[in-house]
């Protein structure tokens, strides 16, 4: 037992929970905790609004894999950050949420910055809670790390009124906590894996989707081990992008509505389809009633609510992708003997020749993409925004592993890519993180350059500048009958507000220039904006239109 | 919204009662009714109330809709932290109650004699008596309150208050924590 404050024991409990780094900024709400912060080891990254702390730690959370922490004071600072706990709930993300509170006696009476941030983010957190005694403290901060990381991870926010923060209680630290409503996952079941493992063994043509609870579950040398016994092509979903290298001979790329033609091409002849760690989202399906329709499908999720949610399937297994992938590669192992049949393998080969090999110097998206990719290592990370710039990454940027490709997949949050590029530097900052942007989406969070700057964390944005919010653009050409409305953004020197933040502006009017600046970027340790002009009217292509099924996708 | 009755307009949906354990704290009720918002689940009915236990609440709640549907709310309810337990009650082995109080307008002494007689049928109570109203107390299955009504509306139905239902197993099932 201990004698401390509130924000004290706060600190403390981070402390005890490895808590390194918290992405913040404060005001009247959250003083004290600010205040014991300083006699703290845990960094502190002050952002520039907490919507971007939000997607910081997000990013962070991302490619460590561990929990990632931000902080708000009440009211504004509370609500900025719900777009950033959304995104984070939309994709899973274990996100731990401070903010502070009116005092205990204010709540209610509309007082100063009061917001109901415990009814605003109730649909968009695994769990929320707000502290009534300080005495809870230590307690609170143990179970909220627990329910955002495990299971199927989420974020957690903990709302703290300001007397709570300065209230001195005796604390107990426990070393575990019990969460009695938390259903921790429970163990594959061995008979369905069999059932599993012999539909895929009497496949003529079985395919394998990857989501991002691949990623999640760490399960990629699974994953691949599977796909090689299989012989059969993998192909992700934007989450789970990377979980298999995607020079792989097996990748085909990602499935949906900007998917790879060879893995739309690919999926949709399957016969048995085995899904791990994915909800059959709607940009993965398209037209989720026509998706696969003659295939067995084979579905495993943690989270036992996805299973049959979106999609109808013939088995479905509840459990860590890892666990399951390792017993189901064993039962298969069993099963197969001989030579796989290779004529997916060829085909493949075959359809891959065809595809991307166009260079030449002109500065179109895909080849700007795929030149970033020879001028990046294999382990640098790439975060993206929203839009085109995102879609064309996904298509022409190849990722090398189960982390270095971080996105905003089920919000679709403009502004997602820079902040939380600077959180993953932070988690990861041994390699390069590279913000694939678009011009309207870096508007909406570059202020970040500021904290990008002031901290120390370099990183580099890659702008395609099409002077458009350039994926409505694309819609309103093909949908609207090319009636632009709201669209033409004009975006101001990008250049020149990196400089004026105290980064690097660079704009690249050729590929030479763009390679130089890249180089440049990568051997520099200040944050580095590369503002490229794109044509303003190309379209990202193939896509397969809204309503429409995998097998309709058109400009292939 | 539906004050806890049981709907009988929407054709080809089957009625399911699930009996819960939650936190008992502030809040939980919203949690849980907000998620069935967001998740578009077609609810007739939440009660609530303390259980033997005072950690623990009881809820229950009724929902129509597909076989499918009922799958996703269990799980969905799972999901969420403060809900402990959930179990998908059988009909045929579930006791299922509501309570109503009923209101009317009675001034003649003619309709009075026939309202006492139908509320005893009925095995209800009369609660409450004035010289122009009478209130009274109906409990049981939903079904039998939805018929009760039907015949109050002979006279001036002044108010209707009806619980929602609760609903128990019978025997020695029962809903405990795992
Ligand atoms: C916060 C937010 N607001 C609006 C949208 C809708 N939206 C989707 S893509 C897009 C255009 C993005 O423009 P830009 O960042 O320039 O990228 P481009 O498509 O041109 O690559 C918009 C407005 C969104 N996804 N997120």
């Amino acid at each position: 037992m201990l004698e401390l404050s509130g924000s004290k024991a706060l600190v403390k409990a981070l402390e005890k929970e490895g808590v390194s780094v918290i992405f913040g900024l404060p005001g009247g709400a959250i003083m004290p905790v600010y205040d014991a912060l300083l006699d703290s080891g845990i960094r502190h990254i002050l952002a520039r609004h907490e919507q971007s702390a939000a997607h910081m730690a997000d990013g962070y959370a991302r490619a460590s894999g561990r929990a990632g922490v931000c902080m708000a004071t009440s009211g504004p600072g509370s609500t900025n950050l719900v777009t950033g706990i959304a995104n984070a709930y939309m994709d899973s993300s274990p996100l731990v949420a401070f903010t502070g509170q009116v005092p205990k006696a204010m709540i209610g009476r509309d007082a100063f910055q009061e917001a109901d941030i415990i009814g605003i983010t109730a649909p968009i957190t695994k769990y929320n809670h707000q502290v009534r005694s300080a005495s809870e403290i230590p307690s609170v901060v143990k179970k909220a790390f627990l329910i955002a990381t495990s299971g199927r991870p989420g974020p957690v926010l903990v709302d703290l009124p300001k007397d709570v923060q300065t209230e001195v209680a005796q604390m107990e630290f426990p070393d575990s906590v019990e969460v009695r409503g938390l259903s921790l996952p429970l163990d594959p079941d061995p008979e369905l894996l069999k059932k599993a493992a012999e539909l895929l063994a009497g496949a003529d043509a079985p395919f394998i989707l990857a989501g991002g609870g691949v990623r999640i579950s760490n399960a990629h040398r699974e994953l691949v081990r599977l796909a090689e016994l299989l012989m059969a092509p993998v192909g992700t979903t934007l989450m789970g992008k990377g979980c298999i290298r995607e020079d792989h001979p097996l990748s085909v790329g990602v499935i949906g509505m900007h998917g790879s033609p060879l893995a739309n091409m690919l999926i949709v002849k399957a016969d048995v389809l085995l899904a791990v760690g994915t909800r059959f989202a709607d940009r993965t399906t398209c037209d989720v009633k026509e998706f696969c329709k003659e295939a067995k499908i084979i579905q495993i999720d943690i989270d036992p609510a996805e299973i049959g949610k979106n999609k109808r399937v013939h088995l479905g297994i509840e459990g860590d992708a890892r666990k399951a992938m390792a017993g189901l590669a064993e039962e298969l192992a069993k099963r197969l003997k001989g030579e796989r049949p290779a004529h997916w393998y060829e085909r493949i080969k075959q359809v891959k020749a065809k595809l991307h090999n166009e260079e030449g110097d002109g500065l179109s998206a895909p080849r700007l993409l795929r030149r970033l990719r020879k001028l990046l290592p294999d382990d640098a990370i790439v975060t993206t925004e929203v839009g085109q710039n995102q879609m064309w990454a996904s298509l022409h940027f190849k990722a090398y592993g189960p982390r270095n490709f971080i996105t905003s997949g089920g919000l679709g949050t403009m502004g997602f890519g820079f902040p939380a590029a600077i959180g993953a530097k932070v988690a990861r900052p041994e390699v390069p993180v590279v913000d694939i942007a678009g011009d309207g989406s870096f508007q909406m969070t570059m202020n970040s350059l500021a904290t990008s700057v002031s901290e120390k964390i370099p990183v580099v944005a890659v702008i395609l500048n099409n002077g458009m919010l350039g994926m409505v653009a694309q819609w309103q050409r093909l949908f609207f009958r090319g009636r632009y409305s709201a669209v033409e953004i004009k975006p101001p020197d990008f250049a020149k507000i990196a400089e004026a933040y105290g980064a690097q502006g660079m704009r690249a009017e050729s590929m030479e220039e763009f390679e130089r600046a890249v180089k440049a970027a990568l051997g520099s340790d200040v944050t580095t904006v590369i503002d490229v002009p794109i044509s303003p009217e190309e379209d990202v292509f193939p896509m397969v239109p809204p309503g429409c099924k995998l097998e309709d996708m058109i400009g292939v | 919204m539906q004050a806890g009755g049981y709907d009988r307009g929407l054709k080809g949906l089957k009625t399911f009662i699930f009996g819960t354990l939650v936190e008992h704290k502030p809040g939980v009720l919203q949690k849980v009714s907000n998620m069935f918002r967001q998740r578009n689940f077609n609810i007739e009915s939440i009660t609530v109330g303390p259980t033997e236990r005072g950690d623990i609440a009881r809820m229950t709640i009724t929902m129509r809709g597909e076989e499918e549907d009922a799958v996703q709310l269990e799980k969905q309810l799972r999901k969420l932290i403060d809900v402990l337990e959930v179990k998908l009650l059988d009909p045929s082995e579930t006791v299922v109650r509501e309570l109503a109080l009923v209101k009317v307008r009675v001034e003649d002494w003619r309709a009075r004699s026939d309202l006492v007689n139908w509320a005893n049928i009925f095995r209800s109570r009369i609660v409450d008596v004035s010289p122009d109203s009478i209130m009274i107390e109906i409990t049981g299955a939903p079904s039998k309150i939805d018929a009760f009504l039907e015949l109050m509306k002979r006279f001036e139905l002044l108010e209707v208050s009806r619980t929602g239902i609760t609903a128990m197993e019978r025997g020695l099932n029962r809903i405990g924590l795992k």
